[in-house]
């Protein structure tokens, strides 16, 4: 059941092997990351499985579209090669457990799915979200983070459960179709990651990013140009859904803001560092978030703009430590409405 | 009684003595479920002249005196178990020396642990003291003459080991000095000479009243951090707590564990806290707390969590008020924990008690330790109650006697143990250790004044 749709026939015909050459947290020579590929579609111990950092990257390298980083994690967890301790595994499982207290609610479009961070909802405000309804919780809660854990079972398990749950408490319930995904990882688990498992998704989610610019434009009049450098830090599961940055260029454009030029942005994104924290690799942690905010401070940015609140947390006092703003997209949007 | 009440009034002043029904109330109980026992005065002094005067008057007339501080051992210790007077040394808070250079802060010892913290903040950034999680009115004398401990116990032990020394009442009225201070203005050290401060502590007040004490102060870094490591097994966290403080480089090491009826089991977690001069000095001393644990990183059976900021900061607040608000849980303002001294082998053991416990009076247990020096441990078992609710106050009491016993026979000290526990470990103790104790105490204390109830059989 959801079987991951990866095919070994395209990676044998493969000549790049970008999903392990463009890998930033491994450093690896053609012909041996050809090998250590093909160890891992055999099933065979590899260097991956513990060196992966689990930045998701390589679902976006891969020019053949193939699953590499779910193909990697479906190997960590059959050979049980733990990415993070398994304690630390077992409290997050049971801390984020669906708790199978939803009830059908009735929401007004638009809808905003908070997933796990309905703490966050007080951002649901002003004249971006005016009239907006939101729900969250862990019996809504996308799951995709298990990737980090080397657990695709629990995806399998517990995330079509979740889309129920949405569908029947929510959307039927308020004869809404659609919602918007405050979390990057939420767009990505529906568009990307669930087809890829062949879980049915009956609803169309929205990524917060082209509602904020649709609501730019409609909020023109009212903006006034923020004229400042912005770094923006690129999450993980944007990784699934790289159609989508073209937004935050979008939204810069139209709050005025300067999407400063650094090396780490884009395709070449570093990740905030928790899950490498959470890896017990205290050392890389360090050096992946120094590179990364000494190259902000060099672009000259005053703020760092975050699309995932995880990320957000992970580096929120770091970036301000150097002087930079962290700030998430829609709140700098706020300050561009003068709110 | 009315001669005595005037004899108070003359040496403290009218506002500073009560006999009235409704402050004796007050000072009849404390927040545990040891049943109440009203005293016949409520007594402040302001010196210790003026407690000089009342144990004299009270050694004359024979009446019970029972120190206290802040009132919030929560076992009991400061009701007068049989009538007399309540002593309260609040008004003694006096900061008097702090030295910046050999580390101590001479203090009355009704100072509370909040104004000697706010003030070493303000007068001295670069010093701290071992604040205990207890509200910050509690006081430096009570908690030092409990062999309290806090968020320096790692690297200084029990607060009674910071002691440098102290000046005390006999309760034959005599004002005595211990340690350096007995032999030089200063107030280092309890060594070179016989350790005479050893009469006082641990005693539960029935040996004299201390007026004055030095305490050791500690470095108070710029860059301070929390590690949280998370393990399933309860087996491995005494070696867990074995290895980390080998490192000798953290400054408070508190182990968690809670066992909730009917709620979702969280793993046992080990809270580490460390601070340094320089960041790179702290990411140093983050590095070598991993490398003692990793063992169990390397086969993945536990790890360091990621925190998110808010909780570092959390774990980084001494006092950490989670214990406060544990404590009301159940509101009704009621709070008791068995706290127990000993061995660090005995985690998983003295876990199982509580375990045990908790599940046969149906009662949720939160269970914590702090580990002292890398010698043993603070264990405690902290049984919720609504204080309102006399059958709940019932069923915390027995639970809690029950695991006094338990822990006693599994080799570990009810610590300011209750009344009821002390009879216990007396039954447990080298009876010439406790002929002893009665010998020091009747030549110290002839009439039997001080906190009479207390260290007695029967
Ligand atoms: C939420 C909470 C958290 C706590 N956390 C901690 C902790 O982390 N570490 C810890 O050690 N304790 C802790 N405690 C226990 C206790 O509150 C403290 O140990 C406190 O410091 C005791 O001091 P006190 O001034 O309240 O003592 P009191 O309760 O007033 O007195 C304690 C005993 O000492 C005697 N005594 C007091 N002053 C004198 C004196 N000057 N001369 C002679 N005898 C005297 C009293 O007669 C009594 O027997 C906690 C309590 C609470 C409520
Ligand atoms: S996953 Fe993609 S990039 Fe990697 S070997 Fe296969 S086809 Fe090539
Ligand atoms: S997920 Fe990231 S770290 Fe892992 S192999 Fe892919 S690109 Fe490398």
């Amino acid at each position: 059941m959801y079987e991951l749709k990866f095919n070994e026939k395209i990676c044998e015909k493969c000549k790049s092997i970008d999903c392990l050459m463009k890998c930033q947290y491994m450093d690896l020579g053609l012909d041996e990351a050809r090998e250590e590929w093909k160890k891992l579609i055999r099933g065979d111990d590899s260097r991956v499985l513990g060196d992966c950092a689990t930045c998701y990257a390589c679902e976006e390298y891969c020019p053949n579209k193939n699953h590499p980083f779910y193909m990697i994690v479906e190997r960590q967890e059959e050979k049980k090669a733990w990415p993070v301790p398994i304690p630390l595994t077992e409290q997050q499982l049971l801390v984020m457990r669906p708790r199978g207290r939803i009830k059908p609610q009735k929401l007004r479009a638009p809808v905003v799915n908070m997933c796990a961070f309905p703490m966050l909802q007080g951002t649901i405000r002003g004249k971006l979200f005016e009239g907006a309804s939101t729900f969250g919780g862990y019996d809504v809660f996308c799951n995709i983070m298990w990737l980090h854990f080397a657990r695709n079972s629990t995806i399998r398990e517990r995330l079509p459960k979740m889309i129920d749950n949405i569908r029947n408490n929510y959307l039927k319930e308020s004869g809404v179709d659609e919602f918007i995904c405050f979390h990057d990882e939420c767009y990505g688990t529906y568009t990307h990651l669930a087809p890829a498992f062949g879980i049915e998704v009956p609803f169309k989610p929205i990524h917060l990013f082209e509602y904020l610019t649709r609501k730019l434009d409609a909020l023109k009049k009212q903006i006034r140009p923020l004229n400042e450098k912005v770094a923006y830090q690129r999450p993980c599961s944007n990784r699934l859904v790289p159609e989508t940055q073209h937004w935050v260029d979008d939204i810069f454009a139209r709050i005025g803001a300067e999407r400063v030029k650094r090396q780490y942005d884009r395709e070449n994104a570093l990740c905030c560092a928790g899950t490498i924290q959470a890896q017990q690799k205290d050392e890389l942690a360090d050096d992946v978030q120094k590179r990364n905010i000494d190259d902000m401070a060099a672009a000259g940015a005053k703020y760092c703009v975050f699309n995932c609140p995880a990320c957000f947390f992970t580096m929120k006092d770091l970036v301000a430590e150097r002087g930079i703003i962290p700030i998430l997209m829609s709140e700098l949007c706020h300050i561009a409405l003068g709110e | 009684m009315e001669k005595i009440y005037n004899e108070l009034k003359d040496i403290v002043g009218a506002e500073f003595v009560s006999n009235q029904p409704e402050e004796l109330f007050i000072y009849s109980r404390d927040m545990g479920t040891m049943l109440p026992a009203a005293p016949d005065f409520v007594v402040m002094p302001d010196s210790t002249e003026e407690v000089q005067k009342i144990v004299l008057l009270a050694n004359r007339e024979g009446v019970p005196v029972v120190p206290m501080g802040g009132g919030l051992v929560l076992s009991g210790l400061t009701r007068a178990l049989k009538g007399g007077m309540v002593m309260d040394l609040k008004r003694m808070n006096r900061i008097l020396e702090v030295n910046e250079t050999s580390r101590y802060a001479l203090v009355e010892a009704g100072t509370s642990q909040g104004i000697l913290q706010a003030y070493l903040k303000r007068h001295h950034p670069g010093l701290k003291h071992s604040i205990p999680d207890a509200p910050p009115i509690a006081t430096v004398g009570g908690n030092v003459l409990i062999h309290g401990s806090g968020h320096l116990s790692q690297i200084g032990g029990f607060h009674s080991e910071m002691l440098n020394g102290m000046e005390a009442v006999l309760p034959t009225g005599e004002i005595v000095k211990t340690g350096s201070c007995s032999a030089s203005p200063y107030w280092f050290s309890r060594a070179p000479l016989p350790d005479l401060s050893g009469l006082f502590i641990g005693w539960a007040g029935t040996t004299g009243i201390v007026t004055k004490l030095s305490i050791k102060l500690f470095p108070a870094h710029p860059y301070n951090d929390a590690r949280v490591f998370i393990t399933g097994d309860i087996e491995l966290i005494a070696d867990v707590l074995h290895r980390l403080t080998g490192t000798q480089l953290t400054e408070d090491i508190t182990a968690g564990v809670s066992c909730i009826i009917g709620r979702v089991q969280i793993f046992p977690m080990v809270i580490i806290n460390y601070g340094a001069d320089t960041k790179e000095e702290l990411t140093w001393k983050r590095n070598l707390i991993r490398a003692s644990v990793k063992k169990y990183i390397d086969d993945k059976t536990g790890g360091f969590a990621p925190l998110p900021p808010a909780s570092r900061a959390d774990l980084l607040k001494a006092p950490n008020p989670q214990p406060t608000q544990v404590a009301d849980e159940k509101k009704g303002g009621g709070f008791e924990y068995v706290g127990s001294i000993m061995p660090i082998e005995l985690f998983a053991g003295a876990y199982n008690i509580g375990v045990e416990i908790s599940k046969k009076f149906g009662i949720d247990n939160l269970m914590a330790a702090r580990i002292i020096g890398g010698h043993c441990m603070m264990f405690s078992y902290t049984y919720t109650f609504n204080r309102a609710i006399d059958a709940d106050v019932d069923l915390a009491r027995n639970a809690l006697h029950e695991t006094n016993n338990a822990v006693l026979k599994l080799g570990g000290i009810p610590w300011k143990a209750e009344a009821p526990a002390q009879k216990e470990i007396i039954k447990h103790m080298d009876p010439n250790t406790f002929q002893l104790m009665n010998r020091l105490r009747s030549v110290l204390d002839p009439k039997g004044i001080m906190n009479p109830g207390n260290w007695e059989v029967g």
